[in-house]
């Protein structure tokens, strides 16, 4: 069951504006109205001009389809997609649609062929995305058939832009978007060597879900370093993440739409917490140990002063590094109140039996049933209940106020306001 | 203990005699009614108690499980994980209030050979949220190794390995 699993999966005509409604409050950065995360248009308007705009969208990890032949399904904002490699090695993308009569042709997640063939009247399409073959092309008995000035480039499958970069794959409908080097700014881009450098991806698996909320409270919630030590218990009992760790939010300095939320582990197994931090926190577990501390080991495998780095990538993809777990998400929007999240954990091609057990052990804390991903899935769930169906409609956006972009406070929303003045300028808002 | 755990879901044909393994039949059904009694009873502290010291317990998508994939929803090596899983959920976890009831059915028994009992079982998970319908949150097969130990069976090794492609939110409690 989708986008609910409750008998009132409204959303009130007021938080459904038409665009002409759409104006900001006068709290200005201060401010989120509720209209962002629950009117179509805006959604509508989001597909058109952040997905299909001036964007690369993360669409798979080469690892994935290491041969030529191999592809797999993906989406581009809400759109199906296809990602292949050619026999030349070269990455394609394009739309999961026949350019006959509109079929979803592709049904299976990921797998090799030499072509693909639409099941409705057998259109055939090479790697690339060109059409191959047309069934009776030149009719029967001389009768039928396209008409002589039909040619088959013309009618291939709708074909993006695609680049690469060490193993991830990213795909645009824009040609005026920027190399992907630039696009994802130099502090993104140095952290983003941490975890890809290179060297080849071992794929561990996959999770998928669908969350009832809308796609951008999953960038908000990862701009939000204040809820991490509030909602997380677990995370404070275990010392992974205390408010006055070393930590740092940071939005990238060109536009301020990727972030980084960092934070470096102490090297106790457990935190030490002082007393009058820990009455600031209501989900505190005083004593709390583990049975089994292998789960908590940090392998120090990088070079990087940080333990644990959440990367938000406009517009659609999170890469995780939560000490030794490592993954991407990403996000596919499926209308404003829901959006399926695909999870690809991976390890390193060189990685040890050890630790490959090591990282499946530690992926408890993420995912659907994670420690830590299964808060974060109920409580953007409750925000977007609560934004559907209520009279009042303002988001207050406070805390280090003034402030936008980086921060080196937890107690912090200057990364939230740094994504949403970016917003405002893309959405005309 | 990765390279002995279970990586063929094929079908596999039963190797017992329908009519002689009927006690152990009843057996296994009520360790599943057991089982699920527990989880559903919301004793999840309790749930540990039916794996053996170093069992192995995972919960993965059939997807997975087709390719060879060794990730886990959850993945516990030892009771000693399971039983901190289970104290996080039952201790310091936020989410809704929840009902599950689990439907286990079509109890296959493989084979019993050197002390290992080897069976399956499909099984439904449903969730009734507060405010909500109740849904099949969950639909897939138990693949199951059990040890028997002072006259018990004990699982040694549980696969829970789930049809439901896309889950809904998320998964609370263990399977």
């Amino acid at each position: 069951m989708y986008q609910s699993q409750s008998v009132l999966g409204q959303t009130r005509g007021s938080k459904n504006k038409t665009l002409a409604d759409c104006s900001w409050p006068e709290a200005g950065l201060d401010a989120i109205p509720d209209w962002v995360y629950t009117s179509r248009d805006v959604y509508d308007r989001e597909m058109e001009r952040i997905f299909h705009g001036d964007t690369w969208n993360f669409v798979a990890l080469e690892a994935e389809i290491p041969n030529p032949g191999d592809y797999k399904r993906s989406f581009v904002g809400d759109t199906p997609v296809i990602v292949s490699r050619a026999d030349d090695g070269s990455l394609h993308v394009f739309e999961n649609r026949c350019a006959h009569r509109g079929a979803e042709f592709c049904r299976h997640s990921q797998g090799n062929t030499r072509e693909f063939v639409c099941p409705y009247h057998q259109w055939s399409y090479d790697l690339k995305g060109n059409l191959q073959g047309v069934p009776f092309k030149r009719g029967v008995n001389k009768e039928g058939g396209m008409p002589r000035d039909f040619r088959n480039e013309d009618h291939g499958l709708r074909k993006l832009n695609v680049t690469a970069y060490n193993g991830v794959i990213f795909a645009s409908y824009s040609d005026k978007v920027e190399p992907i080097e630039q696009y994802l700014t130099p502090e993104i881009l140095e952290d983003f060597h941490v975890i890809f450098p290179g060297k080849p991806l071992k794929i561990l698996g996959y999770y998928r879900n669908e969350l009832p909320c809308n796609w951008k409270m999953y960038h908000e919630n990862l701009k939000d370093p204040y809820h991490a030590t509030l909602l997380h218990s677990f995370l404070v009992v275990f010392g992974l993440l205390v408010a006055g760790n070393k930590s740092m939010m940071l939005s990238d300095s060109v536009h301020g739409r990727h972030g980084i939320m960092g934070s470096a582990k102490s090297d106790d197994l457990y935190a030490n917490i002082n007393p009058e931090t820990k009455k600031e926190m209501r989900s505190f577990h005083d004593g709390l140990r583990l049975r089994d501390e292998r789960f908590l080991e940090f392998i120090k495998e990088f070079d990087s002063p940080w333990s644990v780095t959440m990367q938000t990538i406009w517009p659609n993809l999170i890469v995780q590094r939560e000490m030794n777990t490592l993954g991407v998400r990403h996000i596919i929007p499926n209308g404003p109140d829901s959006l399926i999240m695909q999870w690809t954990m991976f390890g390193y091609a060189d990685d040890t039996e050890e630790m490959t057990r090591h990282r499946l052990r530690q992926g408890n804390l993420m995912g659907p049933s994670g420690f830590l991903g299964l808060e974060d899935n109920e409580a953007m769930k409750f925000v977007q209940e609560g934004v559907r169906r209520s009279s009042t409609d303002l988001n207050v956006i406070k805390l280090d106020a003034g402030r936008v972009g980086t921060s080196s406070s937890l107690i912090s929303e200057a990364s939230i306001r740094a994504m949403y003045q970016y917003y405002r300028s893309v959405m005309g808002f | 203990m990765l390279n002995t755990m279970k990586t063929d879901y094929s079908y596999t044909p039963s190797r017992l005699d329908p009519m002689q393994s009927q006690l152990l039949r009843a057996e296994v059904e009520a360790f599943h009614a057991e089982y699920c009694a527990v989880l559903d009873s919301g004793n999840v502290e309790t749930w540990p108690e039916f794996f053996t010291d170093d069992a192995l317990y995972r919960i993965t998508a059939r997807e997975n499980a087709d390719l060879g994939l060794p990730v886990g929803l959850v993945y516990a090596e030892g009771r000693d994980m399971m039983h901190d899983r289970a104290v996080a959920i039952a201790r310091t976890q936020m989410f809704a209030p929840r009902y599950t009831l689990h439907m286990v059915s079509n109890v296959r028994l493989i084979d019993d050979s050197d002390g290992v009992i080897t069976a399956e079982a499909n099984f439904l998970l449903l969730q009734t949220l507060v405010e909500g319908p109740s849904t099949v949150h969950l639909a897939g097969r138990y693949y199951d190794n059990f040890v028997r130990q002072e006259g018990k069976l004990l699982l040694q090794e549980r696969q829970v390995i789930y049809d439901t492609t896309i889950l809904a939110n998320d998964l609370v409690y263990p399977v």
